[in-house]
């Protein structure tokens, strides 16, 4: 079971404002998914080592030639707040970290 | 003539175009009136216009391996200058800068853009009543779901919207929307296709994939979707041309069964399950031979890929946080927490559970017990299928243990939502491909037959469900003989 209080700490770190509604659901929600998922822990897993690519492939690697790219005024067309040829941001605060 | 060119496969409908017997700006405003009349909420976004011409250097259509047959295309692959939202409102509008290289290779092979589908947000989702932009509703009952999350796709071919569509799968998104809309889907194998400029949900396991009316056009479209692309790194170039099917027989197919998916375990629906067999009656009749096989790990695939498919999109979602492109809830805020009301405002809520379950699944004390045991079991399924194939040629389940169920009939229960990709989560965990034709209807709803094989198999997948297709004879008719400007007749 999920404790509410680790809920408030997982939607910090995952920068998400949740309402007290939304917490209390979330809490239960995932309680009942973890509960399934819960099973796999039993499985026997000694030595498996973990997949870190499903395709054998070795090396993926690109020649490192410049090429051009989205020209700057391009890739601030779509940003909420550009500002001097950059992203603008609010401060980060005294609430910042 | 606008009835008789919506009866030709896309396959027919270019070669119409290549005989010169069918104009393709004839076909073109054909489906663009027909998709710009949808009553399924299947588009979000219409094209409204016929194109011109060819893009710049390409031949012209009549010449063009696709012969100008339009796609609709998922709205979650960019589109250069069209809305490109992943059904979420933190996107609404978003319009890229450049476009997805699957999308950019069909249109330089002749599928020109008709329109952008509506699909589960992020592409997370099973019914399609996740997207930020309502649900979308099945051709064949308008009261139940398409699937998803490629469910605007699927129902628009299955409704004659579109002659052929794009989607993608990462734990069965292309395969279960298309066996509850009675259309042909596939999954390639993990790196057939790039993923460049798809609006990534789990790395690992997100896949293009084409929803056809059938198997040939699934092959036609998908070659032209395959290849190494300089700009996704874990793309491959594929070992051989994809052919188009031309197989009768199955004679020397091994058709392996897992009790483990196909069992009391998996919840089949009685309809299902008689379709199931049916088929499996029919693939013997071909020639093939059927027997039980062993897939121990199978029916831990789910909870893996619970906690897998979460984690990482919690990490590629974090670039949604009103800096660059899509929504900003400011109100004269810190940053942090102009982050986190942007997000709280702009995803929906299973979004939100998934951000949940993944940031859970990797922080600190939880990431081996979790995320490190999921990737562990993740090995044991691909070893599983390994093993398989060393017996058998191909995997089968039925696609999805239900067919179509009613709007709303499982939002309010996540973990029974989750269960809809039972038998379609295994194959991306382990890469391979894996297509799902229709077998049949059970109480007038689609049902679908899935057919897994091993990775870069999908010369010899296609062929199989080609013949099987053949077998089988669906008549999808009805569901594109509903007037789309009105209700089922």
């Amino acid at each position: 079971m999920l404790e509410r209080a680790q809920v408030d700490h997982v939607a910090r770190l995952a920068r998400l404002e949740l309402s007290d509604a939304e917490a209390e659901r979330m809490a239960v929600e995932l309680s009942k998914v973890l509960d399934h998922i819960e099973k796999i822990r039993e499985l026997d897993l000694e030595g498996v080592p973990p997949t870190s690519h499903v395709v054998d492939v070795v090396n993926a690697l690109r020649a490192d030639e410049p090429t051009s790219s989205l020209p700057r005024e391009v890739a601030l067309r779509s940003a909420p707040e550009p500002v001097a040829g950059g992203f603008g941001v609010p401060s980060p605060g005294a609430g910042g970290e | 003539m606008s009835d008789e060119i919506v009866e030709l496969t896309a396959s027919q409908a270019a070669a119409a175009v290549h005989a010169g017997e069918l104009d393709p700006g004839e076909l073109f405003e054909t489906y663009r009136a027909r998709a710009a009349a949808d009553t399924l909420n299947a588009y979000l976004w219409v094209s409204d216009r016929t194109p011109a011409g060819p893009p710049a250097g390409e031949p012209a259509a009549t010449s063009s391996p696709l012969g100008g047959v339009p796609l609709a295309v998922k709205d979650l692959f960019c589109t250069e200058g069209v809305p490109s939202q992943a059904g979420s409102r933190i996107l609404e509008g978003y319009r890229p800068p450049y476009s997805a290289t699957v999308v950019r290779r069909l249109a330089q092979a002749g599928a020109p853009l008709l329109g952008k589908t509506n699909q589960d947000e992020f592409a997370m989702g099973s019914s399609n009543e996740n997207s930020g932009f309502g649900p979308v509703r099945n051709p064949w009952d308008e009261t139940r779901v398409p699937g998803g999350s490629s469910g605007g796709s699927a129902a628009a071919v299955a409704a004659g919207l579109a002659p052929w569509a794009i989607g993608t799968d990462t734990g069965g998104s292309v395969r279960q929307p298309a066996a509850l809309c009675g259309i042909v889907g596939l999954k390639p194998t993990y790196g057939a296709c790039s993923r460049f400029g798809m609006i990534a949900f789990a790395s690992s396991l997100d896949q293009a994939g084409p929803l056809t009316r059938d198997v040939t056009d699934a092959a036609l479209l998908l070659r032209h979707m395959v290849g190494r692309d300089p700009r996704d790194s874990t793309s491959l170039e594929f070992p051989e041309p994809i052919e188009l099917p031309t197989r009768e027989d199955l004679r020397g197919i091994r058709l392996g069964v897992p009790d483990e998916l196909v069992g009391e375990g998996g919840g089949v629906q009685d309809g299902v399950r008689r379709s199931f067999e049916q088929t499996l009656e029919l693939a013997r009749g071909l020639g093939a031979t059927v027997e039980p096989c062993r897939l121990p790990h199978a029916p831990h695939a789910l909870s893996a890929y619970y906690l897998i498919a979460p984690a990482e999109a919690s990490a590629n979602l974090a670039r949604f946080d009103g800096v660059r492109y899509g929504l900003r809830v400011d109100s004269g805020a810190d940053l942090v927490s102009m982050y986190s009301r942007t997000r709280a405002a702009g995803f929906g809520p299973e979004v939100k559970r998934r951000i949940m379950l993944g940031t859970y699944a990797l922080s600190s004390g939880y990431y081996d017990a979790y995320y490190g045991t999921a990737l562990r079991v993740r090995t044991k399924i691909a070893e599983d299928f390994r093993t398989a194939f060393q017996s058998f040629d191909f995997v089968v389940t039925p696609t999805s243990p239900w067919t179509a169920f009613e709007l709303g009939a499982k939002l309010e229960d996540p973990l029974a939502m989750y269960l809809n990709d039972f038998c379609t989560v295994p194959m991306p965990l382990a890469g391979i491909p894996a297509i799902s034709i229709p077998s049949g209807l059970s109480e007038g709803l689609p049902v679908g037959f899935q057919l897994a094989g091993p990775a870069f198999s999908e010369n010899r997948l296609l062929a199989a469900a080609y013949a099987l297709e053949r077998a089988i004879g669906f008549d999808s008719s009805p569901a594109r003989r509903r007037d789309p400007g009105g209700s089922t007749p």
